[in-house]
């Protein structure tokens, strides 16, 4: 009896663990009236994590979406806009069935999201096989636009080798010869860092060690002490998410920061939680493509629309979001609403450059990956609350490629 | 040495740590037989409660540790006359659908009520002060944990080894009927100590949430590490919760420093280890044959 319940305690805790795994919840689908295609209607297909650790992510991004689509009155080349999201739950099999759906129930025009490169990856071959024109929002892993290109997708977000491989140069100048590398253990992390390291020991610096905390540590304080005793001018790290609070705030903790600078990707300090980390971030460096206090009047513009109309700062998942529903509505103004031959659209979305709020960007037509500027930025201290600020700019960063 | 002597206190800390998130789920599961996969749920509402009462009611840290877990202990009373008292004479497993559904159930809610950001509690001054031993520097609150998990532990081995009313409750365990007949509300037995275990799950989450913080999922990740310590330390015994959370604490915070490659998996081949070497877990029970 009693050993029999113990094998069902230990049942239960493997369940739990692989519901975990994909972040449990399930959510309804969204119905959809009707799936013919209805004349004058343009439907653009978002698949979006809704549930599950990247919620908020997502959430930012489909804001952004529909702050632009607004602002155009949701009609481009004088036909209605209808935005469908659905969520991936950023599960790469889930991704995949929602985007059949997307494409076979809803007959979408133009694919765009994802904010786990997992499930770009997951739906890569399913898009190019339909010729399903796909604009990549937010996922950055860099072989959706290297080894895994494809005529149809293409990418206005980021890929993990520009986040990394720009501050590599600059901290070697201005921050310290030997740095120690700590980034979250998932492919995203890996590359990042291992394009920041490409960089940096290029320009004469060296990586004195590396580790890998797994995704969702809970203390870091093992990972703290041995970096601290290791004699580093600096200390590079890829955190993002409730990650990013917990590393930065026991950085602080553990006394790191007043022996080494802290620096790394703009997500360890970014929006969604650098009020969380209270004051513990404050002096970090880090290199992104986009910063709430960037001095343009295309982001003074954007900033004001959003907080007008969510009454909330816009995160950089939100800007995203914005920049790939400019990007979609130009494109589809250019072939003049006719969104039936993909290889016109995607010919379009090639074409398509303006200035952002995140500064002027373009299409590589090579490597169909966006060209933008990199932001050097550093936390500060105004009036009792970190803030960041902009203090160095790498003009058009081109991803190489392979 | 001075490193080695710094990671003994980080393994130490997390230990305790643990120990206040798991003790809870242990107290029930050891006395009640249930296993309340919603423990993480009521760690989770703790959590969140005490964020609300320190950055937007009260700003007091003390005040928030003793308010947010009553609240939980209330909600677990509901819980416990509403919910899980008509299934006492079902079986474990219907306990497990019920708690388990209870768990995505109260996720849902929470995110409707916070949002899906991540947050964090802030901490009094002194508590977040860094205090320097062993040429090393260490977080106050770190410390603070230590202190609340041994005394916590204490206070639960006193109560349940020492007083009239743990006299009743390990009767209650060994034999329900006859402590019935002697006159004891079994019962409100079971009643009281779910909702000691609620209380217990809240202030955990109050405890634990300023290192863990606060983040969409945190119950189901929670609940993961609360049952593989229950399960080292041995089913329904709260000196093994507090050696395995020891164990836990120590064997992972040293294999993050000597092998960071193992640390994914490092706590569950542990868990593996024990499980072959000693079925019972670490303290745990005899196997009784029916």
């Amino acid at each position: 009896m009693k050993r029999k319940f113990y094998c069902l305690v230990l049942a239960v805790l493997f369940t739990v663990l692989s519901a975990c795994g994909n972040s449990a919840i399930q959510s309804t689908t969204k119905k959809e009236e009707g799936s013919s295609k209805k004349d004058g209607t343009i439907k653009i297909g978002a698949l979006l994590p809704k549930s599950g650790v990247y919620a908020s992510l997502g959430k930012n991004l489909e804001r952004g979406m529909a702050l632009y689509f607004e602002s155009i009155g949701w009609k481009v080349a004088g036909k209605d806009i209808k935005l469908i999201v659905e969520d991936t739950e950023a599960d790469p099999q889930v991704g995949l069935r929602k985007a059949r759906k997307l494409i076979d129930q809803d007959q979408v025009d133009l694919l765009t999201g994802t904010v786990s490169t997992a499930v770009a990856y997951a739906i890569r071959d399913e898009v190019d096989k339909r010729k399903m024109p796909f604009l990549v929002s937010h996922a950055g892993g860099n072989d959706l636009t290297r080894s895994k290109r494809s005529d149809y997708i293409w990418r206005s977000s980021f890929s993990s080798w520009q986040i990394g491989y720009s501050l590599g140069q600059w901290a070697y100048d201005h921050i310290g010869k030997t740095v120690y590398i700590a980034a979250a253990d998932y492919a995203f992390g890996r590359e990042v860092s291992a394009a920041f390291k490409e960089a940096y020991t290029a320009a004469g610096g060296k990586v004195i060690g590396e580790v890998y905390p797994p995704l969702g540590t809970n203390d870091y304080s093992s990972y703290l002490t041995t970096i601290k005793n290791a004699d580093a001018d600096a200390v590079y790290a890829f955190f993002a998410g409730s990650d990013a609070v917990k590393f930065v705030q026991q950085y602080e903790q553990f006394g790191l920061k007043k022996e080494k600078k802290l620096i790394g990707s703009g997500w360890l300090v970014s929006e969604d939680v650098r009020k969380q980390q209270g004051n513990a971030g404050v002096g970090t460096i880090a290199s992104i493509f986009w910063d709430y206090h960037l001095d343009t009047k295309e982001n003074k513009a954007f900033i004001d629309a959003f907080e007008r109309k969510y009454n909330a700062r816009p995160t950089i998942e939100a800007l995203e979001g914005y920049d790939a529903a400019r990007i979609i509505a130009e494109a589809l103004e250019a072939v003049g609403g006719d969104a039936s031959n993909p290889d016109k659209v995607v010919e379009a979305i090639s074409n398509v450059q303006f200035v952002s709020p995140r500064g002027p960007i373009q299409f590589d037509k090579e490597t169909h990956h966006i060209i933008q500027n990199m932001y050097i930025i550093e936390t500060n201290l105004v009036n009792g609350q970190a803030e960041n600020k902009v203090i160095e700019v790498i003009e058009k960063v081109k991803d190489p490629g392979q | 040495m001075d490193i080695i002597a710094a990671q003994l206190v980080n393994g130490v800390s997390y230990g305790m740590l643990l120990f206040v998130i798991t003790c809870g789920l242990s107290l029930v599961f050891g006395i009640l037989g249930v296993l309340n996969l919603a423990h993480g749920s009521l760690y989770m509402i703790g959590a969140y409660v005490a964020y609300t009462l320190t950055t937007q009611r009260f700003e007091n840290f003390w005040l928030a540790l003793i308010i947010a877990p009553l609240i939980v202990a209330v909600l677990s009373l509901i819980i416990e006359l509403i919910l899980l008292r008509p299934t006492y004479h079902l079986g474990h497993l219907s306990q497990v659908l019920l708690t388990f559904g209870l768990a995505y159930v109260i996720h849902d809610v929470t995110s409707i009520i916070w949002g899906s950001d991540v947050l964090s509690i802030p901490l009094p001054p002194f508590l977040s002060e860094t205090l320097h031993f062993f040429h090393q520097e260490f977080p106050a609150y770190r410390l603070f944990v230590i202190v609340a998990g041994v005394v916590l532990a204490s206070c639960l081995w006193f109560v349940q080894e020492k007083t009239r009313w743990g006299a009743i409750i390990r009767a209650g365990l060994s034999d329900k009927e006859m402590i019935s007949a002697l006159g004891v509300n079994i019962k409100l037995v079971f009643t009281v100590v779910f909702l000691v275990g609620g209380y217990l799950a809240g202030l955990g989450g109050v405890i634990a949430s300023p290192i863990l913080g606060l983040y969409p999922s945190m119950e189901f990740q929670t609940l993961i590490l609360a049952l593989v310590v229950l399960v080292v330390g041995g089913l329904g015994s709260i000196a093994g919760t507090f050696v395995a959370s020891l164990v836990v604490g120590i064997v992972e915070t040293f294999g993050r420093f000597l092998v960071p490659e193992l640390s994914l998996f490092l706590v569950f081949a542990l868990m593996a280890v024990i499980l072959i070497s000693k079925p019972n877990g670490l303290l745990g029970k005899k196997v009784m044959k029916h």
